[in-house]
């Protein structure tokens, strides 16, 4: 069988086989939103926003793939509230100063947080003692913005295909690391992936800044998803 | 001492320079130079040709290995709420002021080492401790002094331990103070059995045979999930795969949990010999034994178990001359409650961060090294021994509809028995407590910190999947115990062990602690707990795993089964309450101007 019925809302939809629910929702017109995930990468599930309900049971649409006959909720009151919930945790859970940030306007969580309407944080905020890392040549690691998508980590490897990225710690204390020996040898290529990897402003690439300007960019205009969704 | 690239070397060489062998290789090299500094992570990366990141991921993931030291004698102080029952505060200050620094510092000559741990699985036996891997339970102001005393003296730890349990904790190889605590025996696990003839009646059948009377006898796994161990066996044995794996969970890390110890300790024979039944089911010919790091000082005993079921020909080729070859090693943990989850537990055994896996692929599809793997619990091996030997039909007739047979239980806090308790499936909680010693109880802990927290009204339910289902946890709270500090030590305790993977689990846990502490200070208004509980509901539905899943359940459960308690705390003439103390926040200053805040004019 090459081609997977399911639905989403009650929406007939395709997938070929293999797809998760996320990529065969974006083929099918439908946004579901996301963060962690980045086409090209293997899903990591860190995230949460994309979380549905396939058979009563909430999931991760960018981890499961579809499968025949699967009947997918996605914009149901009760998940739209957990995402803006989970954008509100990351908000709160780390230090993100939107105007004084170079992402602003590209970055993904702010976008989310638009497009969920957030206005304040139903949670107080922690306010977390967190790092800056300005010794690399090439790069700034900003752990106040960090949202721990691990896209870094999967994404950006050496020619013999070490990690130059990786997380320590645990639980809250998490944080993203680098192997400086390996990360000093990142090509000026490597590091705009980086950055452009990363969908906060965590990553970025020393002595440029606000190539594009604020009002011209990605989500300045234009809302998160609706580069996906069919009217 | 060696230098330490030659330790390194020599540790990773031992290994194979296998990679999946890092967790070995890591406390190897521990063991050698008290910790693993940055010297020793870039010498390992180097040798095993991974980035430095990789190996220090596991480093800091794990809470018994460290990148700095923590002393020729490391004392680890489990904090347990059941060991705060015990008087665990009077020891930590006994402790700290014979040592002479605080909790979660070593001493400035580097000798002692003072540091907090998660339940180390004695709390039948609490307040208790690890130093250099030997268990001391029980622990007195007089006992602390004495080992202080000792550890200055520059004893050996073994030395230090004055007395020792029951039964097998008495043998050469372990010498622990421990005690069984054996308080009921059951037919399944304590009943007499020949060693060897459960393995033999199992391959006098075809593995399916096997299977189908694991599915007879309708055994669910005893770690706590409950899922059919006959369909996990048949989906692990139908996965296609060059070579399957047998793995058995002695992770036990749920506090309050403590029954797995016992059966490690008085029937690994049994287990090891369920793990031979559960390869021939499934086609392995591999097993590991993932052990928690806070069991090491049963290491040496199983080791010698292993080696004699292999004498017998339990295990080892051509197993009762019936041409089926299974043997088993054993993998230590480090210190994580996650790694009792069967994927992490996987991640942890192939040398990685125990952070669970997203499924699908499901272990049974592609488990330990991408070969399927079937993960069972301690308890649940054993129960396979017995249903090889008395049928699953025998085993079936006890217990309820959907749980049978019957359920090994760790029973701790105020009760007048606390110890290991085999009874049918079923049992309520009234019964139980009867049992114990423990009718005074105003709540009752079942299935330990993730499970449920009921009170009275519910004290004539039943201990089954059915109905309270547990992994045998069973923590008794008397009636003069603030339910608050308990809920509170739970939380701690999740927000500590949460493997930091996932957004609600990492960041939720911490958010509701903070608005638990909101309530528990007397600043809250009842918004504030129709806010935690729906907070709760959150987390519980968007977290990746289990942990995460049943983590709010401390606060959600209490919420629920005494809403009175919250009530009381809350102040009922507003529907908001800052958490801003000005009072608090201007102390400092004052002090320095030295002035005094008139508070009410603001
Ligand atoms: C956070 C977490 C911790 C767990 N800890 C244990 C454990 O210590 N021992 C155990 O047997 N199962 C534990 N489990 C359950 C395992 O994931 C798995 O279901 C079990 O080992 C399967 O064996 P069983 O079917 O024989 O119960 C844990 C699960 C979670 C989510
Ligand atoms: S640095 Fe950026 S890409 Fe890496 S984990 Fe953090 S937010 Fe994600
Ligand atoms: S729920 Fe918690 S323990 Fe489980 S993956 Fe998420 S962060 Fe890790
Ligand atoms: S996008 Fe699916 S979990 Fe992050």
């Amino acid at each position: 069988m090459s081609t997977i019925n399911f639905t989403i809302d009650g929406k007939a939809c395709k997938a070929k086989p293999g797809q998760t629910i996320v990529e065969a929702a974006k083929d099918n017109g439908i946004y579901i939103p996301t963060l962690c995930h980045f086409e090209g990468l293997k899903p990591a599930g860190t995230c949460r926003i994309c979380t549905v309900k396939v058979g009563g049971r909430n999931m991760a649409a960018c981890t499961t793939p579809v499968t025949e006959g699967m009947v997918v909720e996605n914009k149901t009151a009760d998940l739209e509230d957990y995402r803006k919930a989970i954008i509100e945790m990351l908000f709160v859970e780390g230090n993100h100063m939107c105007p004084t940030c170079e992402k602003s306007g590209n970055c993904e969580l702010q976008a989310l947080g638009y497009r969920y309407m957030m206005m304040a944080p139903r949670f107080p905020f922690l306010f977390p003692r967190r790092t800056l890392d300005a010794s690399l040549p090439k790069i700034v690691i900003e752990r106040n913005r960090c949202v721990q998508c691990l896209r870094c980590v999967r994404g950006i490897t050496t020619a013999d295909g070490k990690r130059i990225f990786g997380v320590v710690n645990r639980g809250g204390h998490v944080e993203i690391t680098v192997d400086k020996d390996l990360a000093a040898s990142m090509t000026d290529e490597m590091a705009q992936k980086a950055m452009d990897l990363c969908p906060v402003g965590a990553i970025l690439k020393k002595e440029v800044g606000f190539a594009i300007p604020i009002g011209k960019r990605k989500f300045d205009s234009k809302p998160i998803g609706s580069e996906i969704e069919k009217a | 001492m060696a230098s330490l690239d030659a330790v390194v070397k020599q540790v990773v060489s031992k290994y194979g320079n296998d990679r999946t062998r890092l967790m070995d290789i890591i406390t190897d090299v521990q063991t050698e130079l008290g910790c693993v500094s940055d010297e020793a992570v870039a010498q390992i990366a180097k040798i095993l040709d991974l980035s430095k990141v990789d190996v220090e991921g596991v480093i800091t993931f794990y809470h018994f290995f460290t990148k700095t030291p923590r002393g020729k004698y490391t004392v680890y102080l489990n904090n347990s709420a059941v060991a705060n029952m015990k008087g665990r505060a009077a020891i930590a200050k006994a402790f700290e002021d014979a040592v002479g620094c605080s909790f979660g510092r070593t001493t400035s000559d580097g000798l002692i080492g003072l540091y907090d741990t998660s339940c180390i699985g004695m709390n039948d036996q609490e307040p208790a401790a690890i130093i250099n891997g030997v268990v001391f339970t029980n622990l007195t102001q007089e006992k602390v002094k004495e080992i202080v005393t000792g550890m200055k003296a520059g004893k050996d730890v073994k030395d230090l331990v004055k007395e020792y349990g029951d039964g097998a904790n008495q043998s050469d190889l372990i010498r622990a103070m421990v005690k069984n605590n054996i308080m009921r025996k059951g037919p399944v696990l304590f009943a007499p059995y020949e060693q060897g003839s459960a393995i033999k009646a199992a391959l006098s059948k075809k593995p399916e045979d096997v299977i189908e009377e694991i599915k007879i006898a309708n055994l669910r796994g005893r770690g706590g999930a409950g899922f059919p161990t006959g369909m996990k066996w048949e989906f692990c044995r139908k996965a296609e795969g060059a070579k399957h794996y047998v793995i058995c969970n002695a992770d036990e890390g749920e506090p309050g949990t403590f029954k797995d110890r016992v059966i490690l300790t008085e029937l690994p024979h049994m287990l090891f010999e369920g793990m031979a039944i559960a390869g021939y089911a499934v086609g392995a010919q591999e097993g590991i034994i993932y052990l928690r790091a806070e069991y090491l000082y049963l290491k040496k005993y199983l080791e010698k178990v292993l080696e004699d079921l292999r004498a017998k020909n339990i295990l080892g080729k051509n197993i009762a001359g019936k041409g089926f070859d299974f043997d088993i090693r054993i993998q230590m943990g480090a210190g994580a409650y996650v790694c009792g989850e069967e994927s992490a537990l996987i991640e942890s055994a192939e040398g990685k961060r125990g952070e669970p896996r997203n499924r699908p692929p499901f272990p049974v599809q592609k488990g330990y090294l991408g070969y399927p793997t079937t993960v069972n619990n301690v308890e649940t091996l054993c129960c396979a021994v017995r249903i090889m030997l008395e049928g699953g039909e025998w085993f079936a007739k006890m217990g309820t509809a959907q749980s049978k047979g019957t359920k090994l239980l760790s029973v701790s806090g105020d009760c007048q028995n606390p110890g290991i308790y085999e009874v049918e499936f079923g049992t309520t909680v009234n019964t139980l407590l009867e049992m114990v010693g423990g009718r005074t109880a105003k709540a009752v802990q079942v299935g330990g910190p993730s499970g449920t927290c009921i009170s009275k009204k519910d004290f004539g339910r039943r201990i089954c999947f059915d109905d309270l289902a547990t992994g045998g946890s069973i923590i008794i709270i008397g009636p003069d115990r603030d339910l608050f500090e308990i809920v509170h030590n739970f939380m701690d305790f999740f927000v500590e062990e949460s493997c930091g993977w996932c957004v609600p689990c990492r960041a939720g846990n911490v958010i509701l602690k903070q608005k638990l502490e909101k309530i528990m200070s007397g600043k809250a208004s009842t918004k504030d707990v129709q806010e935690l509980e729906d907070w709760c509901k959150i987390v519980k539905a968007t977290s990746r795993c289990g942990l995460g899943q049943t983590s709010p359940n401390p606060i959600y459960t209490t919420i629920q089964n005494f809403r009175e308690m919250y009530e009381a705390k809350v102040k009922k003439d507003t529907d908001y309450v800052s958490t801003f103390d000005l009072l608090a926040a201007v102390e400092e200053s004052c002090k320095a101007a030295g002035r005094i805040p008139k508070v009410e004019e603001h």
